[in-house]
């Protein structure tokens, strides 16, 4: 639970997780509140990607818990996780750069019967019904993050940005309650970026979907989130507005050492 | 990265394949003197061979061509096939020169009233292969299928080689180096023996359409979407809601039956299996070499590859007979090898993408949908040249 009285979507609980002798995430507990657009900052090598490594599946923590709406998700493999409506975009855009904008898109939705070997063999019909209309999905998320004119394309073809946006993008071909973005203004211009809020306020004003979100520019973190949590050396290091955070002496000595306490 | 450059140039396909066409007439017609039954029954059995080296180029496209799964061991299921149908079709061991397990075919008359001896052996000893390669495939993709390209392509290698030195060694199983001959062929006695040529040529024709729709079906469609997302890159499939092992497991499997039931029709037709054929640079690599050449990612392309691929083997050899200097003559089989290295190298520097490229849209359904709805910018949806956006 936090402050305001919310449930949290999503509960962090003591999650460490060691790569040899570096304690990546050391301890980490913190918890999401459901609709909310909640950032994670912390100086390079604080774990946030680890950490969002362990919550959506790829990653098993080596000790703790990883509740999702109460529920237990780290035994979990990652496709389990993202059925129960937890998705995730890359740090690196990791776009399928031989397929099209729209095919990169299609492959999403869950529950295809056309992903079954034999039902594109011998019940043709109930696939093609399906994929009309995850086509038509396709396109709609396409005209929301504008890149519908780069439908047919290969998404290797496009530019950083335009991949972030379609990383944003392969996340709303589904019903996702909670989805975590990995610094999704790096590379972005400025342009593009005010979409980009734009877009997850939209996202959360319309559809409810809780955004967790990694990003190092402050002004996208001050336009977005209403709670930021800190990160340091694997640790949960303070909880609060972005207002509170600047004023929290930790907070400081974690980003810029001792001397400017 | 030149995969997705501009529309490669379209006519370097038919030009190769009328090419190598033109060839395959011309020099055995100039060979045989103008005797024109004589190229006929050459091309017949060049074509029936085609067919065949076809089923496994599309099977390994299942594999390689579209899921990006590096199975370097084509060999090994190809002969477990091949074995399997052998020993599935023919009569029980006899004689003192002879020895394998099995031996089916004449318990298999089930609907004599059919003549069902010409072939009901030859379905079952199909299915037979097709699910023994299927199962191995099955059981090494539990140990070796989580492990990365590189590692994977050596294990698979490691089996086809201990599945070789089974056959070689254990003579009780399959009759070791002196191999099995007498496999009964197909329909074997509808025909007389000097067209039953034609015969094998529609049966394997006939097999390798009937391969080429299951599998185009198949890849055109959602599940064909998911194996090219994890070609592509495995983790992103992952979060995208899919369980990437399951995929490669599946495609894995049927491309291996697919290449066990290719092993069946190679012994059908060639009625004899010695293993001193199952090389590797035979039942591996030429098929590499045949996908790569056509286009991996493309059915069409894996076929063409098998055509032009086995048309320029036999060309070559055919270059023997001629009355060339002895400089040439006895280095010829290895000229042969050297260019044909060559032009594998060459086609992966100029035309990466093969001579057929993968098409655009992975599924026969987006490409009807878009069909009906042109994009609003200029060009063709299927097939407009990327923009360098």
């Amino acid at each position: 639970m936090t402050g305001d009285g919310t449930a949290a979507i999503l509960a962090v609980d003591n999650v460490t997780k060691s790569f040899g002798g570096l304690r990546a995430v050391d301890g980490c507990s913190l918890t999401v509140s459901e609709g909310s657009i909640t950032g994670l900052i912390g100086p390079n090598g604080a774990g946030k990607t680890t950490l969002f490594n362990i919550v959506t599946g790829f990653l098993k923590p080596d000790s703790g818990r990883i509740l999702f709406r109460d529920d237990r998700i780290d035994p979990l493999p990652p496709h389990q996780i993202f059925r129960q409506g937890v998705l995730r975009t890359f740090q690196i855009p990791r776009e399928l750069k031989g397929m099209t904008v729209l095919e990169n898109l299609m492959l999403v939705p869950p529950g295809q019967a056309g992903e079954t070997v034999w039902n594109p063999w011998f019940f043709r019909s109930r696939v093609a019904r399906q994929e009309e209309a995850n086509f038509v999905k396709a396109l709609e998320v396409l005209e929301f993050v504008e890149l519908g004119h780069l439908r047919d394309e290969y998404a290797a073809t496009l530019s950083g940005g335009q991949k972030k946006l379609l990383e944003l993008a392969r996340t709303l071909m589904c019903d996702a309650r909670l989805i975590l973005l990995d610094e999704p203004g790096a590379g972005v211009n400025r342009v593009l970026m005010k979409k980009l809020v734009a877009d997850i306020e939209r996202l959360r004003r319309e559809i409810g979907i809780t955004f967790f979100v990694i990003e190092h520019d402050m002004d996208l973190v001050a336009q977005l989130c209403d709670t930021v949590i800190v990160m340091s050396e694997g640790k949960t290091l303070a909880q609060g507005t972005l207002d509170e955070i600047k004023r929290d002496d930790r907070v400081l000595q974690a980003y810029l050492g001792g001397q400017y306490r | 990265m030149p995969r997705f450059r501009a529309k490669p140039s379209s006519f370097i396909a038919p030009a190769t394949v009328a090419l190598v066409t033109a060839l395959l007439i011309a020099i055995p017609f100039e060979r045989s003197n103008g005797d024109t039954s004589g190229v006929i029954s050459f091309l017949v059995s060049f074509l029936t061979f085609v067919a065949i080296y076809a089923i496994f180029t599309l099977g390994l496209n299942v594999q390689w061509g579209y899921s990006g799964v590096f199975n370097f061991g084509v060999l090994g299921f190809f002969m477990l096939g091949a074995y399997t149908a052998a020993i599935v079709t023919k009569e029980p061991a006899s004689g003192s020169f002879t020895d394998y397990i099995g031996g089916f075919g004449g318990d298999l008359n089930l609907l004599p009233w059919l003549s069902s001896e010409q072939w009901l052996p030859h379905l079952v000893g199909l299915a037979a292969a097709a699910g023994v390669a299927g199962l191995v495939a099955l059981l090494l993709s539990v140990t070796a299928l989580r492990l990365r390209d590189d590692y994977l392509a050596i294990a698979t290698i490691g089996v086809a080689e201990v599945l070789r030195r089974v056959v070689i060694e254990e003579t009780w199983l399959v009759n070791g180096t002196r191999g099995l001959t007498g496999i009964p062929r197909p329909l074997g006695g509808l025909v007389g023996s000097t067209d039953y040529k034609y015969l094998l040529l529609a049966i394997c024709g006939g097999f390798l359409v009937l391969t080429y729709f299951l599998i185009e079906r198949a890849i055109r469609s959602p599940w064909g979407r998911v194996l090219m997302a994890l070609r592509e890159d495995e983790m992103a499939t992952e979060a995208s809601g899919k369980n990437v092992f399951a995929f490669k497991m599946q495609s894995f499997v049927m491309g291996a039956a697919i290449m066990g039931a290719g092993g069946a029709i190679y012994a059908y037709a060639s009625s004899s299996l010695t293993p001193e054929v199952f090389t590797h640079f035979f039942a591996t690599f030429l098929f590499w070499a045949m996908l790569i050449l056509g286009g991996s990612g493309n059915n069409r392309g894996a076929i063409v590859g098998a055509y032009v691929l086995w048309g320029f083997w036999t060309i070559t050899l055919q270059f023997q007979s001629y009355d060339l200097p002895d400089l040439l003559q006895t280095r010829m089989p290895y000229i042969r090898e050297l260019v044909l290295g060559g032009l594998i190298v060459a086609v992966l520097l100029l035309r990466p993408a093969g001579l057929l490229p993968q098409r655009r849209q992975v599924s026969i359904w987006v490409e009807r949908q878009l069909r009906r709805r042109p994009a609003a910018p200029a060009g063709s949806p299927t097939e407009g040249a990327s923009s360098n956006r």
